[in-house]
């Protein structure tokens, strides 16, 4: 696999920093190169959360990512914000319970996924994030039941173990859709 | 499954930090740092250490200053206007000849400036500091396993030749998470007998002091630390070389900088133009060799920073001259994009030869 | 022949630099006698500060540090902490080391209660730079950098150091002495053996302000600068006990 260089944004409270560390985790196990870079300072405290998340075969050189190939936008300022920096041939996939619109660009993938609904319906709590994750996982290919369990081992602490139950059943859900 | 966690580059420094053997940490909170002291602020309670919020960075400096009398191992950390604060404490240590490990995880200024990630207080690391004559050990993590790594570098330095070892890291380095493999070396201490730790009256009294009120006196001590920095540029000089043997255009970064400068070369390369990258690793003492032999091959070289040009004075004196030096920069907490490495490399190139 | 008079162990038998009058001199031997006295000199760590009693480190016999202007709490607090069940750590401080330039670390060790002793000496004026202007110069004063004499209006009024403090939680116990006269002097050396017993016993904060004379900025002669304290300092800064933790819960129960 070449490098995959991932953008995780929304605003904050949506575990758009958690999304990200689980993929990057995720690569990690699987032996990749990896590397996760948040944004930092006021935007935290409830404006926009972006991380950038690189898995890679091979060392990982510049951890920013200003031209992803894959965008996970989990509301409309995110959307408005990175489309254009999406490389051709790109993946975008956005919350389409948050975003009304439609993507503009037709040289990259796009998946609509009502996360924040399907969490909602499905008494997931605030998980729209792994719902998310769980699309992304399967339209990349790399969706095995063995690799969550793993994932979420190490970005669940032991005092939350009770939560990891309802995020795998998140990523199933976005996986399915 | 790897052995390798995913952690911030600044919990990174304070595990590492533990590791080493550090019980010691006194800081203020500042961004993009603060990770390092609330890390500790958890830890150290927990493993018999002292983490001790100052009232200020002039009072955790000087905290510093008090632990490394009494002979352990002892750190502090800050950004960069936190840094300015501490540079009376930093020249009491050199002064005193006192080991000490000091982090700065760089942000954007003058003043009060950002919280960006900045390479901008390159001149006051590698120039001391503080007043007087004196220098730190100053070293420039690339990665959060370097972080690791530098870290206890860092303490072993600053106890083998007794002065200040500074982690140069910026606001990027400190905040991203990389797997890092925490099965560190760690060589045994040194032993210090010049340590304030009470005479039990067995032994004269030691003193530490940086007054010298005899000029003559004074001198003589400058000249045998300066004698003490001449072995460390002998010998603990630190770079790293990327496709540097037959490269026309010879790019010069350190920490964030060169890893977006390593994407910039391989795209260069990928256009059939010669770039290499030269990453010091330690900027105190600066890596004069392999630019003064790079000089020999290279038709120009390009210092990439995060900073008005600061590093590129270092790359002029260590290339004597022979090679046109150009900066690529950002400033402000901005930091430059593979694109405009790349950009800046077609250039001064004259072109896509 | 009996001995009835020596010098103590913990002070070293060399010169002083003070000048003829300055009652560092005593202070000085208060704190080595005390420190004999309670056998503590190899386990002692002092920190001297910036001013004229910066070079204290060369004369007592203990482990010495010389700190920053104004940074000894500081500093203090470090080597206390590095080994709290071995170290015995003193400060050695004038008024503008402890009341202008390292007031703030004054007020966090005593908030902190840091189990350290603090000597300050508050002779209201800047001694070694030549007699400028202190925290603690009376109004009226005639200095350097006062030359017309202190006046509040432009430069605020002398800080009370022991009366401030003691408005804090933290600290355990702050006196005012003087060393002006045989009587001063005994009780002061009780008050300084108090301030290092409280650290022996883990009580934590103690510090000792010793309103002392400096007959050559003052431009006076020693007795007559003695003298100075009683009519001048100290209806100012009245002697006494500001805060005593341990007594006023002994007192309490």
């Amino acid at each position: 696999m070449a490098a995959k260089n991932m953008l995780f944004s929304g605003f904050g409270g949506q575990g758009i920093l958690f999304a990200g560390k689980f993929i990057a985790y995720k690569g990690l196990i699987e032996d990749k190169q990896v590397s996760w870079l948040p944004s930092y300072g006021p935007e935290m405290r409830g404006g926009t959360a972006s991380c950038s998340v690189i898995v890679s075969d091979t060392p990982v050189g510049s951890p920013i990512v200003s031209n992803p190939d894959i965008l996970i936008a989990m509301n409309l300022p995110s959307l408005d914000r990175f489309e254009d920096a999406v490389v051709p041939g790109g993946m975008i996939i956005a919350d389409s319970t948050l975003i009304e619109r439609k993507v503009k660009r037709d040289d990259v993938t796009v998946f609509y996924v009502p996360a924040t609904q399907m969490a909602s319906d499905n008494k997931l709590g605030n998980l729209a994030n792994m719902i998310i994750v769980g699309k992304l996982l399967k339209e990349i290919g790399d969706y095995t039941e063995d690799g969550l369990n793993a994932a979420l081992d190490k970005v669940i602490s032991a005092r939350h173990a009770d939560m990891k139950e309802v995020n795998l059943k998140a990523i199933k859900l976005g996986a399915e859709y | 499954m790897s052995d390798k966690i995913l952690m911030k580059g600044n919990e990174a420094i304070a595990e590492a930090a533990i590791i080493a053997g550090c019980r010691h940490y006194f800081g203020y909170p500042i961004t993009p740092q603060t990770e390092i002291a609330a890390y500790m602020a958890k830890k150290m309670p927990k493993i018999g250490g002292t983490f001790l919020q100052a009232e200020s960075e002039i009072a955790a400096i000087n905290m510093v200053y008090g632990v490394a009398s009494a002979g352990k191992r002892v750190m502090t950390s800050s950004s960069s206007p936190g840094v300015s604060l501490k540079g009376e404490g930093l020249s009491y240590l050199a002064g005193s000849d006192l080991p000490s490990l000091i982090v700065n995880v760089q942000r954007g200024g003058p003043g009060l400036g950002g919280i960006q990630p900045s390479q901008s207080d390159y001149f006051q690391s590698t120039r001391g500091g503080g007043h007087g004559d004196y220098h730190m050990i100053v070293l420039a993590p690339a990665s959060v396993q370097e972080m690791a790594e530098l870290t206890v570098k860092g303490f072993e330095l600053a106890d083998t030749y007794r002065m200040t070892s500074m982690i140069l890291a910026d606001g990027t380095m400190g905040q991203m998470m990389e797997p890092v493999n925490l099965d560190l070396d760690v060589k045994p201490a040194h032993e210090k007998p010049w340590a304030t730790t009470g005479t039990q009256m067995a032994r004269e009294h030691n003193i530490v002091n940086s007054l010298s009120l005899v000029p003559e006196e004074l001198e003589e001590l400058n000249f045998k630390r300066y004698d003490r920095y001449k072995v460390i540029e002998e010998n603990e000089t630190m770079f790293e070389e990327y496709k540097v043997e037959d490269a026309d255009i010879v790019l010069a970064a350190f920490g964030i900088a060169a890893r977006v400068s390593k994407n910039a070369v391989d795209e260069a390369r990928k256009m059939g133009i010669k770039a290499g990258l030269i990453r010091p690793i330690t900027l105190w003492p600066f890596p004069k060799a392999p630019f003064k032999a790079a000089a020999e091959h290279a038709k120009a070289f390009i210092s990439v920073e995060l900073n008005m040009g600061q590093m590129i004075e270092d790359v002029i004196l260590a290339t004597e001259s022979k090679c046109p030096v150009t900066l690529c920069n950002r400033a402000g907490g901005m930091i430059p994009d593979p694109k405009q490495v790349l950009n800046s490399i077609i250039e001064v190139n004259g072109g896509m030869k | 022949m009996a001995v009835v008079f020596d010098k103590p162990h913990a002070l070293i038998d060399v010169p002083l630099h003070y000048c003829p009058g300055c009652t560092h001199g005593i202070v000085h031997r208060l704190v080595a006698e005390v420190i004999d006295e309670l056998g503590i000199e190899g386990k002692t760590i002092g920190i001297a500060p910036v001013g004229c009693s910066v070079m204290a480190y060369n004369y007592f016999n203990c482990d010495m540090i010389e700190a920053a202007h104004g940074r000894a709490p500081a500093v203090a607090t470090g080597v206390k902490r590095a080994d709290p069940e071995n170290h015995i750590v003193f400060t050695y401080q004038g008024d503008g080391d402890l009341a202008s330039i390292g007031m703030a670390e004054t007020v966090h060790a005593a908030a902190r209660n840091e189990n350290i002793t603090v000597i300050f000496i508050n002779n209201a004026i800047y001694g070694m730079t030549g007699g400028q202007m202190a925290p603690t110069s009376l109004v009226g004063q005639v200095t350097q950098t006062s030359p017309y004499g202190r006046d509040p209006k432009a430069c605020g009024y002398p800080i009370k150091v022991c009366e401030m403090l003691s408005e804090l939680v933290g600290p355990e116990y702050l006196e005012r002495v003087t060393v002006n006269n045989v009587k001063n002097i005994r009780a002061a050396k009780k008050a300084i053996k108090k301030a290092f017993q409280n650290q022996i016993d883990g009580k934590g904060f103690s510090l000792v302000e010793v309103v002392s004379s400096c007959p050559t900025n003052w431009g006076m002669t020693p007795k007559q600068a003695l003298d100075w304290i009683d009519s001048d300092m100290l209806p100012y800064y009245p002697l006494g006990v500001y805060k005593d933790r341990s007594a006023e819960q002994k007192e309490a129960e």
